[in-house]
């Protein structure tokens, strides 16, 4: 048997509660179940989550590196938007 | 009664150590890297069981034995799996088969056990039991993968199926110690079990497009230490370090 023919799948996991998914790594599935199954065996082994989402691979759209520049570069002389003017209370976890 | 108990735990933990070694197999030879890790993680998962059991058995037992002496100094007439546990894994549908038939067994065997009057066997039957209903849906999965996949997976999952079936009988049918064990109410009665076993798996079993193998004759005799040809090899491959190197440690 060979993987050839599974798909890519993405592997989103949410390591605790109040914490968004977080890209961890992608795997081959044949579907969504198994793809759940296999991450589940694959990246949450030593405990490392609580909450697993799959995404196939080819429904994700990402930017191209050319656009780079366009994209990203104008946010860079922009200090203002960083919300770094403000004091974080102790109490609000997770920011 | 804690010679019965020893008894008892000391035959689960060969179960699960015995397939968990089988299990462990595959590491490096899976049909693909996510199921590798599966199932080596299944192969883990009981060799964790029978470690906590051996632990509890050498301690019902007080003669000075540890959970390794246990594991590795004992020959295949003391050991008491049943065959099942043993059979070598042939190809992948036979691997996941007896996984499925094991698993669907054990299941309901733990959530008897977690009635228990032993508080030790209670709390194992119920921390277990979450891995295991995990273990029964991984191979269910497959089992209706390969049923209902193409001709070849499911003749082979079907031969397989037909293969392993008489080696199902052992798993129902109580011995004296069993009898004993459910009379000092720590044990299960195993061959209340059956039906329950019967209508989970021809659920599975037919949602898989496959069919159930016919009333034949069963093996026996794993819980008796009357062993297949093949328990004997894999006591060598496990035991050869604590053989040749005594008290070998690291």
């Amino acid at each position: 048997m060979s993987t050839d023919d599974w798909p890519l799948w993405e592997v989103f996991i949410r390591s605790k509660s109040g914490l968004s998914h977080k890209h961890v790594g992608s795997l081959h599935a044949a579907d969504s179940k198994m793809a759940i199954e296999n991450a589940r065996d694959v990246y949450t082994r030593r405990m490392e989550g609580i909450s697993i989402w799959v995404v196939p691979s080819s429904a994700i759209t990402a930017t191209s590196p050319d656009e780079k520049e366009i994209l990203f570069d104008p946010a860079n002389d922009k200090v203002y938007r960083h919300p770094t003017f403000y004091d974080i209370p102790g109490d609000v976890e997770h920011m | 009664m804690n010679n019965s108990i020893f008894r008892y735990t000391l035959r689960l933990a060969d179960n699960l150590l015995i397939l968990g070694q089988r299990l462990g197999e595959w590491c490096g030879h899976g049909p693909a890297l996510e199921e590798d890790i599966a199932l080596t993680n299944i192969a883990l998962d009981y060799i964790g069981q029978a470690t906590y059991l051996y632990k509890y058995a050498a301690e019902k037992e007080g003669a000075g034995r540890d959970e390794d002496q246990l594991a590795f100094l004992r020959d295949a007439g003391e050991y008491g799996n049943h065959l099942i546990a043993e059979l070598p894994n042939n190809d992948y549908a036979f691997t996941i088969s007896r996984q499925y038939l094991f698993s669907a067994w054990y299941r309901l065997f733990l959530l008897e056990l977690s009635e228990s009057h032993d508080q030790f066997l209670r709390g194992f039957a119920e921390k277990s039991l979450k891995e295991t209903t995990y273990h029964l849906q991984h191979s269910g999965d497959w089992i209706v993968r390969m049923g209902d996949g193409t001709e070849e997976s499911h003749t082979r999952i079907q031969n397989a199926i037909d293969k392993i079936w008489s080696y199902t009988g052992e798993l129902f049918v109580p011995d004296a110690l069993d009898v004993l064990a459910v009379e000092q109410g720590f044990g299960v009665d195993v061959k209340s079990l059956k039906e329950k076993w019967l209508s989970d798996i021809s659920e599975k079993i037919s949602e898989a497009t496959l069919r159930l193998p016919q009333d034949q004759w069963m093996h026996g005799g794993g819980k008796a230490g009357i062993h297949t040809e093949h328990l004997g090899f894999i006591l060598a491959d496990m035991q050869f370090l604590q053989r040749a190197y005594p008290d070998a440690k690291w």
